[in-house]
């Protein structure tokens, strides 16, 4: 029950220590983002334009419609919202992106020894150049509501590595579960839906603020149970924190980040080790 | 090495004398050893969630088993050019699958000593999107080059396949011939031990395929490259190999000199 190749992913001569075939698995990687960078903007500066225009018109839309509906107690309203689409956006593209990876890449992987595994997490990295393009349209909101950036943002990166460990961990269980079924890949839509209302996007990230608007004590019980495991909204709720309201969060916010991304990546891993060997299979 | 005839009641395969000496002492690079490959078949295929659960809960989740290898086993040496001949469907893609890695015997074993390059099905692997100098880059890093190396051999890369004028040109607008040219030579820029031909050569004109059988040529002769011929083309093989093996049905039908391998092979027809 096995094939053994000595030196699987480095056919170029000499042998194959792990370094080499981590970095030939990183060229990869480097080689596949660079591939959908240019697919994506190249010849198309509208391209380019749409990933800054798409969160302000959003943006836009969501603050004429939830600023006369509910009208929440939340200063810097519009800032409020991009803030919480953008990052909401980031974990969707890498997520939606990495589901579909190992389905596109069947011609390949029928043919080639590659690590698998580079496909997801390829295109969970290729989001954070849209997300990067979305900052612009942060900043130009910053900017109309004189809102000062802060030492704070120096956390961001730290936030990204959460959130990015995070949509890895879920694309890859997903990219291995949509294989065997694709239905998964239009199940995700609707959980993603829910999960986006489910998220502080629009609605007070302070919960006791929010109590005071919703007269069910019953929802709101369930409601707070929910966000306690709902690691959007630590992610959402650090994002605004560093962005607008120039604090830095502590120690325990960060290890409930760090925490919920390592456990995600965790499962995401062994659904995917155990299946990989199957997907030729089914593709 | 032994000569193994495993004909099920085939009245032209007979067991031939060893192809070679059996003290042949050369290193064996490819190993297979027993491998049969089973594939389950449902009955029909289930794609989605709630067909699956259907059918679970009515218990009419059926499976044929379907046997695209039963039992194979062969050895190539070291400059062995080897090929791989039999009707359509008879299991030739599966074997190559196993040999290189991506598929899993269901039992049996199968080892490779050293580096393998497999010649990439045409647009496995390019982005017609992408111009040809970047596909040279994106396709050597799926072979795992280095950037170092494709750098190196660029130049090489791009005269042997004869389109420097059309470097940076999308792929779409190539011709198939194009196409298969790059993908050969990306694929031959490196000395592998163990390439694996899989009829690509057969989508370039003839002026390129004799191109690439002296390519391929000047592997054996003066890397000890060891090849693995896939083709329907007995004239290929003929040409090319020197052993070869003949799998039917999944069945391994005849191993041995590719002139006695190739008379049986083509009397199935008459």
């Amino acid at each position: 029950m096995s094939t053994t190749t000595t030196a699987p992913d480095a056919r170029r001569g000499g042998g194959s220590s792990s370094r080499q075939v981590v970095r030939s698995t990183l060229f990869i990687l480097e080689q596949l983002v660079s591939k959908d960078f240019k697919l994506k903007y190249r010849r198309s500066v509208l391209g380019v334009l749409w990933s800054v225009l798409n969160p302000l018109l959003m943006m836009a839309v969501m603050t004429l419609v939830f600023s006369n509906m509910f009208k929440f107690p939340i200063e810097n309203y519009p800032l409020y919202l991009i803030l919480g689409t953008v990052l909401f956006q980031l974990m969707s593209d890498a997520t939606n992106g990495a589901m579909g990876s190992i389905i596109a890449s069947a011609s390949l992987i029928k043919k080639v020894r590659v690590q698998k595994a580079v496909f997801p997490v390829e295109k969970a990295l290729f989001a954070l150049v849209n997300f990067a393009l979305s900052l612009i349209a942060v900043a130009a909101v910053m900017v109309f509501f004189h809102v000062v950036p802060t030492f704070s943002m120096i956390a961001l990166p730290l936030l990204l590595v959460y959130v990015l460990v995070f949509s890895i961990g879920i694309g890859l269980a997903l990219s291995a579960l949509s294989v065997f079924f694709r239905d998964v890949m239009h199940l995700w839509g609707v959980v993603m839906m829910a999960w986006n209302y489910l998220t502080p996007i629009f609605w007070p990230q302070d919960l006791a603020a929010l109590a005071a608007t919703v007269s069910n004590d019953g929802v709101m019980h369930a409601l707070v149970t929910i966000e306690h495991f709902n690691p959007m909204y630590h992610y959402v709720i650090y994002f605004r924190d560093i962005m607008m309201y120039g604090t830095i969060p502590g120690l325990h916010m960060n290890l409930v980040c760090a925490a919920f991304a390592v456990i995600t990546l965790a499962v995401g891993i062994v659904i995917f080790r155990k299946t990989q060997h199957k997907f030729i299979l089914y593709i | 090495m032994t000569t193994e005839q495993r004909g099920a009641g085939a009245p032209e395969a007979s067991v031939t004398g060893g192809a070679k000496p059996s003290q042949d002492d050369r290193d064996v690079i490819v190993d297979v050893q027993h491998v049969s490959m089973i594939f389950n078949i449902a009955s029909e295929r289930l794609n989605s969630l709630k067909e699956y659960f259907i059918k679970i809960m009515r218990h009419e989740l059926m499976f044929k088993e379907f046997k695209a290898l039963d039992d194979i086993t062969f050895q190539v040496r070291r400059g062995d050019v080897f090929g791989l001949v039999g009707t359509n469907g008879s299991g030739k893609s599966t074997m190559l699958k196993i040999i290189a890695g991506v598929l899993e015997p269901s039992s049996g074993t199968c080892r490779v000593r050293g580096t393998i390059a497999p010649l990439i099905e045409l647009g496995a692997g390019f982005d017609m999107e992408l111009t040809a100098r970047e596909n040279i880059y994106l396709n050597g890093a799926l072979l795992g080059y280095s950037r170092a190396f494709i750098d190196e051999h660029f130049d090489e890369i791009v005269d042997f396949a004869e389109l420097r004028d059309f470097l940076d040109m999308p792929l779409k607008n190539y011709s198939s011939g194009m196409v298969a040219r790059i993908a050969f030579s990306i694929a031959t820029a490196t000395k592998p031990d163990l390439l694996i031909v899989d009829e690509t050569l057969s989508v370039g004109d003839y002026l390129f395929q004799k191109k690439c059988e002296e390519r391929i040529q000047s592997l054996i002769n003066d890397a000890h490259v060891t090849v693995m011929l896939v083709s329907h083309s007995t004239e290929q093989v003929e040409r090319m190999c020197d052993r070869a093996v003949w799998i039917e049905k999944g069945k391994m039908r005849m191993l041995g000199d590719t002139d006695e391998v190739l008379r049986a092979y083509s009397s199935l027809g008459d």
